[in-house]
């Protein structure tokens, strides 16, 4: 898919120059902080200053779908959009209050490394870092994916060609740096996605309401109730209006489990066992979550404006006239324009008869002398409107966005005009991806190439800093938790870091792989990540703090439990998508719990989860002495004898 | 395989600690702050969104306000309180690094 849009060179000059500057900066710093030792490889020598692990922290969970896709999806979901607002920023308090400080006190390097030495089990560790790989590897794919399509979208170059460049980048201060170079990177990542979100929202905040701020332009101007107004003059509910698309219990259980499967994310969690000591990890959690708000707030707020300015201007925008470009094997593309909101009903009936017969022409054809030529016809609407004096002023964006693919025009009633109107929840005439809200406002808001091309940036920090942090969780699974502890606990320094490395290296040739070929259920799997995280790792790690009775035989039966659970009851309900590959056509069965959907069943998973462990603990053997022992010595503070808690 | 390197550790246990009264003291805060944390959220931004939405703040329903933006305030807020509060606490009962 090419780009034209960026074919304006200003554009294309504009993102080659950021994008460069920006990497130059990135491989600098994880250049300067390259490591020799396991604890700087694995925790970053536990040297991070709070303020400085807030911000890489949120770089971490900000990835592509939160810079590129949320603002869309909240844009078309309105008040149900909250779920992703409320889920993803809710598991911050849980992960501040409930688990990051006693991680902290119980130092080591992993998630597993605490399943293990908690739960007196090799067992449990295995299982916790096989979770931990394949959480975070199904989550790492779709950032890889994320990386290639702002490359091909920019800077017109092939899908494959930006994942590579994307993967040497990160191999090079992942590699090189370890948590170190990754959490040094990712704060100056942080600041270059937060300003290329912001800078455009303000500026359309501007325009729109006057405001500067998003934040208080959406609260007191009256936007969101002429978008309202407009919505239910086009027989959309009121875009406040809660529960449109979901019912309530849904939203309810989606929350809840975002919420707790943000706190028990092992990229998420491990970042807090960088900082110096206990106290700032609880700062730390405030720092992150202070970042991750600046965009969590506007987000909203840019909904809201892109809905309301994509309503205003498109709907009875005129269709000035329709350009038919066909192009035949290696003849210059031939161009027809056919008029349309200018003339009669009759001459454009025939007009609209001619681009559906041209439409309809086969994709090959064979030439006089026999050979197999292909063909291609592209049909670009092309709208007007009247602005404030009543002139015509043509709308060149959505002409650009025709070209990619993301926005589609069918003036199905033939009146010359587009028409918005609810159809069976979609617009009548128009097919607008969400993904085009974020990309999309600077030039809806005529804004300057130079910050079209700051946006292209930002997309790729997001997904960069994020894929970075995975990688390494992925990388000190293999290498610390199961390599190292079983086969070679004697490793030396040299060999561990050494393994390490390797390890990136190896996560990174698979998460490039997906990548490049994208198995049909990337979209899936963040269902599958938070679900499985929030009914394992959360009740798991919570208990093991806060119920000292909580022993062996309960954690391993809690978390199989929930896993089960939750993923049948996914994978059921997501059956003809995520083995679309076997030719599965169908689900295996619909959403019976209640109507929860898959995305809010790791809710029931966590409960179920906390109920098996609290009951099958008080009907076994407590944990042994020195466990009990343990749990007093994570929950205080203060340092006291060295102990090896490892088994 | 040993840790801790890091932690300028005193060869002691402290005995001296009230670590009951401690942990009892971290319990209460967590309890009142994820109240707070449920009642925002859970409440006024899903369960009762219908009945806060007759009211306004600026010229957004309140619940709408909830549940997109006052929630995320009060969870920054929140985290930070913890921290501020269990500084006291840590200084109280002498368990701080």
């Amino acid at each position: 898919m090419t780009f034209p849009l960026f074919a304006n060179s200003a554009v294309t000059y504009w993102t080659y120059t950021l994008v460069t500057v920006t990497f130059m900066v990135y491989l600098y710093i994880g250049w300067r902080n390259r490591v020799k030792e396991t604890q700087g490889f694995y925790v970053a020598g536990r040297g991070v200053p709070a303020i400085a692990n807030g911000a890489a922290t949120a770089a971490d969970w900000m990835s592509a779908a939160s810079f590129i896709s949320m603002a869309g999806l909240i844009s078309f979901l309105g008040y149900d959009g909250s779920i992703y607002l409320m889920g993803w920023t809710g598991g911050y308090v849980l992960l501040a209050l409930l688990l990051a400080p006693y991680l902290r006190k119980f130092g080591q390097y992993t998630v597993p490394d605490f399943v293990g030495a908690r739960y007196y089990s090799e067992t449990a560790r295995i299982v916790a870092a096989i979770c931990a790989i394949f959480v975070s590897l199904t989550y790492v794919a779709g950032q890889m994916r994320g990386v290639g399509i702002v490359f091909s979208r920019f800077l017109e170059v092939d899908i494959w060609i930006g994942v590579i460049i994307g993967m040497v980048i990160v191999a090079f201060f992942a590699v090189l740096g370890g948590m170190k170079g990754i959490t040094w990177t990712q704060v100056a990542q942080y600041f270059v996605l937060i300003v290329a979100f912001l800078i455009p929202a303000i500026a359309i905040a501007k325009q729109l309401t006057g405001d500067p701020v998003p934040q208080t332009a959406m609260t007191s101007s009256d936007i969101c109730e002429r978008l309202s107004n407009l919505q239910v003059d086009l027989g959309f509910k009121e875009y406040t209006e809660p529960f449109a698309n979901k019912t309530k219990l849904d939203v309810l259980c989606i929350t809840i489990a975002l919420m707790a499967g943000t706190a028990g994310l092992p990229h998420v969690i491990v970042r807090f066992y960088t900082v110096p000591d206990v106290r700032s990890a609880r700062y730390s959690a405030g720092w992150a979550l202070l970042f991750i708000a600046i965009l969590y707030t506007t987000a909203p707020a840019l909904a809201i404006f892109a809905r309301y300015n994509l309503l205003d201007q498109l709907h009875s925008a005129r269709i000035d006239h329709i350009e038919v470009v066909v192009k035949e094997g290696d003849q210059p593309p031939q161009s027809t324009a056919y008029e349309i909101s200018g003339v009669d009903d009759a001459v454009r009936q025939a007009a609209y008869d001619q681009v559906a017969a041209t439409a309809k022409l086969p994709e090959t054809f064979e030439d006089s002398d026999g050979r197999t030529i292909r063909r291609s016809v592209e049909v670009y609407y092309h709208l007007t409107r009247e602005d404030a004096d009543g002139k015509l002023v043509s709308i060149d964006w959505t002409t650009s966005w025709q070209k990619t693919g993301l926005i589609n025009f069918d003036d199905s009633d033939g009146d010359g005009t587009i028409s918005l109107v609810n159809q069976g929840g979609n617009f009548a005439e128009a097919t607008i991806d969400q993904d085009t809200i974020v990309i999309s406002t600077p030039e809806v808001a005529g804004l300057p190439p130079f910050i079209i091309a700051l946006v292209a940036t930002g997309a790729l920090a997001a997904a960069l800093s994020t894929a970075a942090g995975l990688l390494l969780v992925i990388s000190s699974s293999i290498a610390h938790d199961l390599y190292v502890h079983f086969f070679d606990p004697d490793a030396s320094e040299a060999k561990r870091v050494m393994l390490g490395r390797l390890m990136i290296v190896a996560a990174i040739f698979v998460a490039g792989f997906f990548g490049i070929n994208p198995p049909g259920f990337v979209g899936q799997v963040v269902a599958f990540a938070f679900g499985l995280a929030a009914a394992s790792f959360f009740p798991v790690i919570l208990l093991g703090i806060f119920d000292k009775r909580t022993n062996r035989e309960g954690a391993v039966s809690g978390m199989v439990v929930g896993l089960l659970f939750t993923g049948i009851y996914i994978a059921g309900c997501r059956f003809d998508k995520l083995f679309a590959f076997f030719g599965a056509t169908e689900p295996l069965f619909g959403p019976w719990c209640f109507g929860i959907s898959p995305e809010g069943i790791g809710t029931i998973g966590c409960l179920l989860n906390f109920a098996v462990t609290l009951t099958v603990s008080r009907l076994t053997p407590p944990p042994p002495d020195e466990v009990q022992e343990f749990v007093e010595q994570v929950r205080v503070p203060v340092a006291s004898e060295a102990k090896d808690y490892s088994i | 395989m040993t840790d801790s390197s890091d932690e300028s550790a005193p060869a002691t246990e402290h005995p001296h600690i009230d670590r009951r009264g401690y942990w009892k003291a971290n319990r209460l805060l967590i309890l009142v702050l994820l109240s707070i944390w449920a009642f925002v959220s859970v409440g006024c931004s899903i369960l009762f969104v219908e009945q806060l939405n007759e009211f306004k703040i600026g010229n957004l329903p309140l619940g709408f306000w909830f549940a997109q933006q006052g929630s995320i305030y009060v969870f920054v807020v929140l985290i930070f309180v913890y921290a501020f509060a269990m500084d006291k606490i840590d200084r109280k009962y002498g368990v701080e690094e």
